[in-house]
């Protein structure tokens, strides 16, 4: 048997990898195996497309999904923004989801495609890397455990899994973002955004990025560009988060309706079209 | 039966190769030609038992049997109510089948979807709580409840219970909460939430007469207390009755306060 993980593999709790931890069917549905059961079939990865085939809309089983998420580095740092909506099919599941996952105080996962797989799997990271402080008495690096992650993912690949996340942090070597998909995409990149709004949010990081700016001015940043999204994008939408990751960790800065933002950009265009109108008028009157 | 483990790229495979994968169900062969049940519909009036191909028969484990659930919390009290009625297509099989369970003293669990894997869930849940409290002498907070439900749900991610849940009660500081689910256990903390076929029809009036939104700063009420949430989750329950074919007959209405669950009924139309 093959074993991906060359972090864990050497420090694994005695047993738990062993073959002979065969596990009852009582215990997997009491889920004291801390196992995730797989359905008896001969193609277990199309289960659950298959058992909804025949079914009607409106009784198939919708998952929470996640919308625009952004994560960005500079001078100062790493913002990461998120919206926070979730819809499920038509119906708005929520309207004030935290798509940021706070791992450990060091390190943030954004939450973009299945909720349910996003919180799961990155409430596993969390784990494992207090394992690792644990076993080498120092902090995971973040490309370390972004790649924890896309092992775990790669190895489900087919089943279904569906997450796109940013996972940030601040290591020796500095800030860092990766990018980790359910396809098994591991990158490394200095900005990146996620999800069905995540071409709007793009186009306006990338007009008003640029590495050397102010804290504020990078904040400000990325609350319009959530905004933009969650304007343009039906299934993006609600409270917008905001999280700065410093030297010393994260610290969130914000978290705001986004009709907050709407109702200021809509007063400053009225402002702006008011002034122009007077300037247009004076020249008439002269 | 075969497992994967969570952290399985780092645990290595499943224990069994897929060869060697004890047989279920398998699917688009679960056709029984003898099974006068199992033959005849629309495009297959005669019986004839039919190749199974993309339009083949299936195993169809899920089924909805409907239902609505509420859990709505204030400063020091919860409400969880859910119907009783069970649904089938145009069917009412059953009008008197319970989907709320008592967890602990501070914490009660509705849920709708298939009646099946609602009987599974809440039978599970209380063999875990039960050996909780037998190896720590006391019983599992509101907080680990919500979690352990979730991961719970989460293990059997590709071959999910069909349950959709709502969790209320209290939390170690007297405060109530309500916990919405998905059917695999992602998770929220709210203030009142609603699952089930009546949730089009509820939650927009939990939202607007409980969280408040949708309405002018202005006109915010004083946050509920007990009583009038009590009636507010009745009345959105005889609404969604007239309205939802899955919804009626009897309401469970359970209060979680500081002095313990308190468990009432009321009727709604059974027609």
């Amino acid at each position: 048997m093959r074993n991906f993980d060359f972090l864990d593999a050497e420090y694994a709790i005695s047993g738990t990898r062993s073959d002979e931890a065969r596990v009852s069917p009582d215990a997997i549905d009491l889920g004291l195996s801390n196992s995730l059961v797989v359905p008896q079939v001969d193609r277990p990865s199309s289960f659950l497309r298959d058992a909804f085939a025949n079914v009607p809309e409106k009784d198939r089983i919708r998952f929470a999904h996640g919308t625009t998420t952004l994560a960005f580095s500079f001078k100062g740092g790493i913002i990461v923004a998120v919206d926070s909506r979730a819809s499920m099919g038509q119906y708005i599941g929520s309207g004030t989801v935290k798509k940021i996952i706070e791992i450990n105080p060091y390190l943030l996962g954004t939450m973009a495609g299945g909720a349910a797989d996003c919180s799961f799997w990155e409430r596993d990271l969390g784990r494992r890397c207090k394992l690792y402080e644990l076993r080498n008495k120092e902090r995971i690096s973040v490309a370390a455990a972004s790649k924890l992650l896309a092992n775990t993912v790669y190895y489900y690949k087919g089943m279904g899994l569906s997450m796109g996340t940013m996972i940030c942090g601040w290591d020796k070597t500095g800030p860092s973002i990766f990018y980790v998909d359910s396809d098994g995409t591991r990158l490394k990149g200095k900005m990146f955004s996620v999800g069905s709004g995540s071409t709007f949010a793009y186009g306006v990081l990338d007009q008003g990025y640029s590495y050397d700016m102010s804290d504020e001015e990078a904040i400000t940043l990325g609350q319009k560009s959530i905004y933009h999204a969650t304007h343009r994008d039906a299934a993006s939408g609600g409270v917008i988060n905001l999280y700065h990751v410093k030297e010393d960790g994260w610290v969130k800065i914000s978290s705001e309706d986004m009709m907050v933002q709407h109702r200021a950009r809509m007063a400053q265009i009225k402002a702006e079209n008011e002034t122009s109108a007077a300037v247009v008028a004076e020249p008439a009157a002269a | 039966m075969s497992v994967l483990r969570p952290n399985a790229s780092v645990m290595g495979l499943p224990y069994t190769a897929p060869g060697n994968a004890p047989r279920g169900f398998t699917l688009g062969e679960h056709v029984d030609p003898e099974d006068p049940l199992e033959v005849g519909n629309s495009s297959n009036p005669h019986g004839k038992p039919r190749a199974i191909g993309p339009m083949g028969r299936r195993f169809q484990p899920y089924k909805n049997n409907g239902g609505t659930v509420v859990a709505v919390s204030g400063k020091d009290y919860s409400v969880i109510a859910s119907d009783t009625r069970l649904g089938s297509g145009y069917s009412v099989p059953s009008r008197n089948v319970s989907r709320i369970i008592k967890l602990t003293d501070k914490c009660v669990l509705a849920s709708s979807g298939m009646q099946s894997d609602i009987a599974v869930l809440h039978k599970v849940l209380r063999i875990r709580l039960t050996q909780y409290q037998y190896a720590h002498h006391q019983e599992m907070s509101l907080t680990a409840i919500s979690q352990m439900l979730s991961t719970m749900l989460y293990y059997r991610r590709f071959q999910p219970y069909y349950t959709f849940n709502v969790l209320g009660g209290i939390d170690a500081e007297g405060h109530g909460w309500s916990y919405s689910y998905d059917a695999i256990g992602s998770h929220e903390k709210v203030r009142a939430v609603c699952s089930g076929t009546g949730q089009n029809l509820l939650q927009p009036i939990l939202d607007n007469q409980v969280e408040f939104r949708q309405t002018a700063p202005e006109k915010k009420p004083e946050e509920l207390s007990l009583e009038p949430c009590v009636e507010l989750v009745k009345d959105a329950f005889t609404s969604a009755g007239e309205r939802d074919i899955y919804t009626g007959d009897i309401v469970e209405l359970a209060k979680v306060t500081a002095k313990g669950v308190e468990i009432e009924k009321f009727e709604l139309r059974s027609d």
